[in-house]
């Protein structure tokens, strides 16, 4: 089986600043990647590669089997954006901010068809969201509020879900619930990737670890990767209170 | 004077019909906009937009076009200067703003000293619906309309582009389209709305109906009909105002959204306590 991501020798700059460079990875279907490195060190922009919304200067890039813009097309990637990028005052309802995951597939000037619906419904229903579907996003609590767009990437009928910060300002037992949701969706069928500080509970959480540093430094099943030389080499060394294998 | 009387009476007058008319649909499609803008946080922008078309306008003035069509023109040259000077300096974007809009604020008001006498400068800054001609009323009833229509039919794309904008682009929208779709729209509703309210104020109708309907609703089709309904109240009060007790068109509209906005946020306060 082919792998869900290659990406093969991608550099990308903005403008004279490299934030990638010969940068190569292949992450198997049905993983639960951690992806981690210093803030500024290319997570987001591994991401934005992964999504089509930056075209690397060089390389090539295969989500699914096809190109970035075909892959936008079919709808393979979705997104979790991080808390504090969300607006949460926006009048919009738990179940419209699910419907804008069938946008891509359905006729945005016609009202969501019954297939929509019950799709949206569905979604919710898989990620214990469903007696909220009424309230206004901003009525929820933080793990609440994550479920939402991981129903969102369900309704999309994503096959890789892409989380930025998933545990940021969450409590300890929404961080817990919601490592156990991503791991059933990853044993259902999804592929799942995250970026993530949360070093601690890592080799709990992920199968699989990217470290990255302007470049991809390592990826591979946690116990290889996540080892003290690699991780130190990825964070300069300045690593406290991390237990490795 | 009975109520109906009081309302009908103007209407059978040419000019005031006109003035309804011009006003109402100004409220609608402003309203409609600024639900959008406010929440995308745009507010600021359409201020630079709506203080840099003064020299279109009056450069239309010279040239005998449709005031709307001459500001149309600055206010696509101040999206263009703002994204330029933004995106190749380390200026941030409300100082590159502040700078482009008022020095072609300030062309506007060297043209004006030069060319228009003070009757039309005061027209230009703070509107005239009453006295406004026929070509001026077409273009702004058919140009706003259309502007409404446009936002209306793709308000689910607007909305999207103002929440979430990173998941539209991942699914394939064409999210930089839509973007300057938009600051289009912009453009063309400050543009068309400068007869009536005049480029100081038209800035307020772009953004007090939609945070008044924001305070209000958590539903965003509610939160439309809210502002549109606020903003051609306040229309229709400031036309009559200047038909029966000569006052000022735009400043009447602007005063009149702003008290609803103070009245509507001070019971709420008043009630969540």
């Amino acid at each position: 089986m082919p792998p869900a991501i290659e990406i093969k020798n991608v550099s990308v700059k903005y403008g004279n600043k490299i934030a990638l460079t010969d940068a190569s990875i292949s992450i198997p279907y049905r993983t639960f990647s951690g992806v981690v490195g210093m803030n500024g060190a290319g997570k987001s922009t591994l991401f934005k590669v992964i999504m089509g919304l930056v075209k690397p200067e060089s390389g090539s890039v295969t989500v699914c089997g096809d190109e970035p813009k075909l892959a936008q097309k079919h709808g393979h990637v979705a997104y979790v954006p991080q808390a504090e990028m969300v607006d949460w005052d926006f009048p919009i309802s738990v179940t419209e901010v699910v419907m804008m995951g069938r946008y891509g597939n359905q006729n945005i000037f016609k009202t969501p068809s019954q297939e929509d619906r019950m799709i949206v419904d569905e979604a919710l229903e898989q990620v214990k969201m469903f007696e909220f579907k009424d309230r206004q996003i901003g009525e929820l609590s933080g793990g609440q509020k994550k479920r939402v767009f991981v129903a969102r990437a369900l309704a999309q009928g994503a096959d890789i879900l892409l989380l930025d910060e998933p545990f940021a300002g969450l409590d300890a037992v929404s961080e817990k619930s919601l490592i156990s949701l991503l791991i059933s969706l990853k044993e259902s069928g999804k592929t799942v990737i995250m970026a993530t500080h949360e070093l601690t509970s890592l080799p709990n959480t992920c199968d699989h670890v990217a470290l990255v540093r302007y470049t991809i430094v390592a990826y591979g099943p946690t116990s290889e990767v996540f080892t003290e030389e690699l991780v130190s080499k990825t964070f300069d060394g300045l690593l406290q209170n991390i237990k490795f294998n | 004077m009975d109520i109906i009387g009081f309302i009908l009476e103007p209407l059978q007058y040419a000019f005031m019909f006109k003035a309804v008319v011009v006003s109402v649909v100004v409220g609608i499609a402003c309203a409609i906009l600024s639900c959008f803008l406010i929440l995308k946080g745009w507010s600021l922008l359409g201020d630079a937009i709506s203080h840099a078309v003064l020299p279109g306008v009056v450069l239309a003035y010279m040239l005998g076009i449709p005031f709307g069509l001459g500001a149309f023109v600055f206010a696509m040259i101040a999206v263009l200067l703002i994204g330029l000077i933004k995106n190749n300096s380390k200026i941030k974007e409300d100082a590159v703003m502040g700078i482009v809009f008022t020095t072609l604020f300030a062309l506007g008001l060297m043209l004006i000293s030069k060319i228009v006498s003070s009757v039309d400068l005061t027209h230009v800054l703070f509107g005239e619906v009453l006295g406004i001609s026929d070509s001026s009323a077409w273009y702004t009833t058919i140009t706003l309309g259309i502007a409404a229509a446009i936002i209306l039919t793709f308000r689910k794309l607007f909305l999207v582009f103002c929440f979430d904008p990173t998941h539209a682009q991942s699914i394939g929208i064409p999210i930089k389209f839509i973007h300057y779709s938009f600051l289009i729209l912009l453009a063309i509703i400050i543009t068309g709305s400068i007869q009536t309210v005049g480029i100081i104020l038209v800035i307020a109708m772009l953004i007090t109906p939609g945070s008044t309907a924001f305070l209000l609703t958590k539903n965003f089709p509610t939160m439309l009909q809210i502002a549109v309904a606020v903003s051609v109240f306040s229309s229709l009060v400031g036309a009559y105002a200047s038909y029966y007790y000569d006052i000022s068109t735009g400043g009447t509209i602007v005063f009149v959204q702003g008290c609803l906005f103070m009245l509507v946020f001070t019971y709420q306060k008043l009630m969540t306590k």
